[in-house]
């Protein structure tokens, strides 16, 4: 077995005076679809921010390794230049900054993607294609005015140009329609098989899930990893809920 | 002021471009050159016209203005501290040993290379239909394009329009009768030692295609500029008029004290930008004024980031009935500076519409102060004014001020302002640095996007370079 891509371990992290994130262990190797369930408030989004490097939150032990690399003491930025990336739950609005040369200049600032202005501009529009993304939503201001379901959208063009070698979904399918939720579906497969890349997928609802192979399955709740399992444990969960992981969970004796 | 940029298409506004520190901060000998005496007297007034061969009623003017100088007081009741200022330290004419030339081949090598670093001659060839270049207290450059003189445009200095018996009564006519030498002291001060500048006429129905561009540059130090720009636009007339400026730093304070006429007439329409750059030991206390006739259109688009205090509010009468005034401005205050700009509105003309949007950014302790004015006269029925003012604030140490005022004196006219004050907010930055940016390069980015509706009213070379001053005051912003 090979070295996994992102490792994590022992991590505990959390804000200021509140503990969020308990002793999780995790592993995601190169070309694995993971998925992180949970109910609500369970912290899963915080897990994939403190993996970014949120310096919201504070890693009071434990470690994240990434491609070989420790990683936890890094910035954001540092993170995802080594190829890691975030997609957001709420992307965050920028007045003012075309999306179009924002592109532009996160591609341009690494070295494995800068190219010509012309093939620059060839591969947003096969990429936007591939999303069924107006090309007018290029000239537009960074995610300023867009509908939920079309930041996700950028969000995905942003995963496909950027080619990162892990990629965190975080409740990407959250609040979108049918339509929005297959270009999404789209966008995750279409980021696997260009890029042979890692995914963790945070999600509380499993119909995105239904055209994705899953790897390995993951169950959060109050900041425990208290359940592992295939792609069937997304059917059981599913079916029965969170119930029997958070009885599991108090019977260990609640979040530590 | 304009950089070399490679692929300018390619170039978006929210990417910034490295930067040459000593773009601007770079000095010329001043060997050769007439430099009068420091402090004002009226042997020294009397000198500057007699190197410029005045008409007497040119002269009485600088004299009248220079006894109005010292006869008013200075403002010390309001606005930024101006008492470092010595008139007795300021040289207010300091001459190249040069003609003015037609040529950049003729201009003094030194000067060349200075306008060169400067990109005017580039962006002369690229996009503009004329430019005039001063240095210190005289044009060195000025030229037009054949097609553009065709048109029966002139562009000149005000002093060779004071020799050509044409347009010497033109010049009576306009000059000084829109900023009066009393409106204050240092437009008193202007009028009595003022030299260089542009006098631009656009006959009636022409409209220019190519913006025309005077760049002021002083070099000499403990130095005043006290250009005149007069600029006529005739009925039905369109221009587009660009100003830029930029100084070396020194310790001694500079003075510029300029006047700004401008006469837009019925159906005319005039864009004046601006993109200041003097130095943070300059006191930049500058006047500008238009005044606005019936269905025409006057445009501001105005960059102030240099200066250690400037005083800066172009006003606009809105004389003619539906006429219109659109101001867009952006001020950026560092370290050391004390930058009061702002803008008026007079409101004179039935259905006048007047609409102000500014922008001002403040670091590292800079001080911002914007005042706006608008006064709605009693004949201007069913006027609409609007002003809104944002300002970004980079840390706790600096300052934002909003002063506006309202004078409204008809019961059918119609006013809103809206300002607001904030700060970057960390999730921006957290998002973008998620995607690759350093922290630096977010917060420049956020920045440059808080001052794109500005800058997209500038030409490309121009907002292009209004972001490079963006980020080279950006650039240490993060401990």
């Amino acid at each position: 077995m090979s070295e996994a891509l992102l490792t994590i371990q022992g991590l505990s992290a959390g804000t200021e005076d509140n503990p969020i994130l308990h002793n999780i262990n995790l592993a995601v190797a190169q070309g694995e679809t993971h998925v992180l369930m949970g109910p609500n408030g369970a912290g899963k989004s915080t897990l994939g921010h403190v993996i970014m490097g949120d310096p919201t939150y504070k890693v009071s032990s434990g470690t994240v390794t990434f491609d070989g690399v420790d990683v936890t003491d890094l910035s954001p930025d540092k993170r995802s230049l080594a190829g890691m990336f975030l997609s957001y739950q709420a992307p965050v609005e920028v007045p003012g900054v075309p999306l179009y040369s924002f592109l532009r200049t996160i591609c341009q600032m690494r070295p494995e993607l800068k190219t010509t202005a012309r093939k620059f501009r060839q591969r947003v529009a096969n990429i936007c294609d591939q999303l069924s993304m107006d090309d007018s939503f290029l000239t537009r201001e960074l995610n300023v005015g867009f509908s939920g379901g079309e930041k996700k959208k950028i969000e995905m063009l942003q995963l496909l140009l950027l080619q990162p070698k892990l990629a965190i979904l975080d409740e990407t399918d959250s609040g979108l329609d049918v339509d929005a939720l297959s270009v999404v579906s789209r966008g995750i497969e279409a980021y696997r098989e260009e890029c042979d890349g890692a995914l963790l997928i945070i999600t509380h609802n499993t119909r995105i899930l239904e055209r994705l192979d899953v790897d390995r399955t993951h169950v959060m709740v109050r900041g425990n990893l208290v359940g592992e399992g295939d792609a069937s444990l997304i059917d059981e969960i599913d079916a029965n809920g969170f119930g029997r992981f958070e009885e599991a969970l108090a019977a260990k004796g609640g979040a530590a | 002021m304009l950089h070399k940029v490679s692929e300018t298409q390619e170039r978006k506004r929210s990417e910034v471009a490295d930067v040459d520190r000593s773009l601007y901060d770079f000095v010329m000998p001043e060997e050769g050159y007439e430099r009068y005496d420091d402090g004002l007297t009226p042997e020294i007034v009397r000198s500057i016209s007699a190197k410029k061969d005045e008409p007497d009623w040119m002269l009485e003017m600088r004299l009248k203005a220079l006894d109005v100088f010292h006869e008013m007081r200075m403002a010390d009741n309001w606005g930024p501290d101006v008492s470092a200022l010595d008139m007795d330290h300021i040289s207010t004419y300091v001459s190249p040993k040069t003609k003015q030339a037609r040529n950049w081949e003729d201009v003094p090598e030194d000067i060349k290379t200075t306008f060169e670093r400067l990109g005017i001659p580039e962006a002369e060839r690229e996009s503009l239909a004329g430019v005039g270049a001063q240095y210190d207290s005289e044009i060195v450059y000025h030229n037009m394009r054949e097609e553009v003189a065709e048109q029966g445009v002139i562009y000149s200095t005000i002093e060779d329009a004071l020799h050509d018996p044409k347009w010497e009564p033109v010049v009576h006519q306009y000059f000084g009768k829109l900023i009066p030498m009393r409106d204050h002291k240092f437009a008193a001060l202007h009028y009595a030692v003022w030299s260089g500048g542009s006098f631009v006429y656009v006959p009636e129905g022409v409209s220019l295609s190519y913006p025309l561009q005077s760049y002021f540059r002083l070099n000499a130090s403990g130095a005043g500029q006290f250009e005149h720009t007069l600029i006529i636009v005739e009925p039905g007339a369109d221009l587009h008029f660009i100003e830029g400026c930029s100084a070396p730093k020194y310790y001694e304070a500079n003075l510029h004290a300029g006047a700004v006429e401008l006469f837009v007439k019925d159906r005319a329409r005039l864009r004046y930008s601006t993109i200041e750059n003097w130095s943070k030991n300059m006191f930049n206390l500058n006047t500008k004024r238009a005044t606005v006739g019936a269905d025409a259109k006057m445009e501001w688009v105005s960059g102030s980031f240099g200066s250690h205090v400037s005083y800066l509010y172009p006003t606009t009468i809105l004389s003619g009935a539906r006429s219109t005034c659109e101001f867009t401005g952006i001020t950026f205050a560092g370290a050391t500076q004390d930058l009061d700009t702002g803008c008026k509105v007079i409101l004179n003309g039935a259905d006048t519409t007047a609409s102000v949007d500014t922008k001002s950014i403040s670091k590292d302790g800079g001080v911002n102060t914007f005042r706006s004015s608008v006064v709605i006269g009693r004949h201007a029925d069913r006027a609409r004014a609007t002003v809104s003012c944002s300002s970004l604030m980079l840390d706790d140490i600096s300052r934002s001020d909003t002063i506006p005022a309202m004078d409204v004196r008809n019961a059918t006219a119609s006013v809103g302002h809206e300002a607001t004050i904030g700060r970057i907010s960390d999730d921006t930055i957290l998002y973008l640095m998620s995607r690759g940016c350093s922290e630096a390069e977010a917060r420049t980015m956020v920045v440059n996007g808080f001052a794109n509706p500005v800058s997209k009213e500038l030409p490309l070379e121009y907002a292009v370079e209004m972001n490079n001053l963006i980020k080279l005051e950006m650039e240490g912003a993060i401990g």
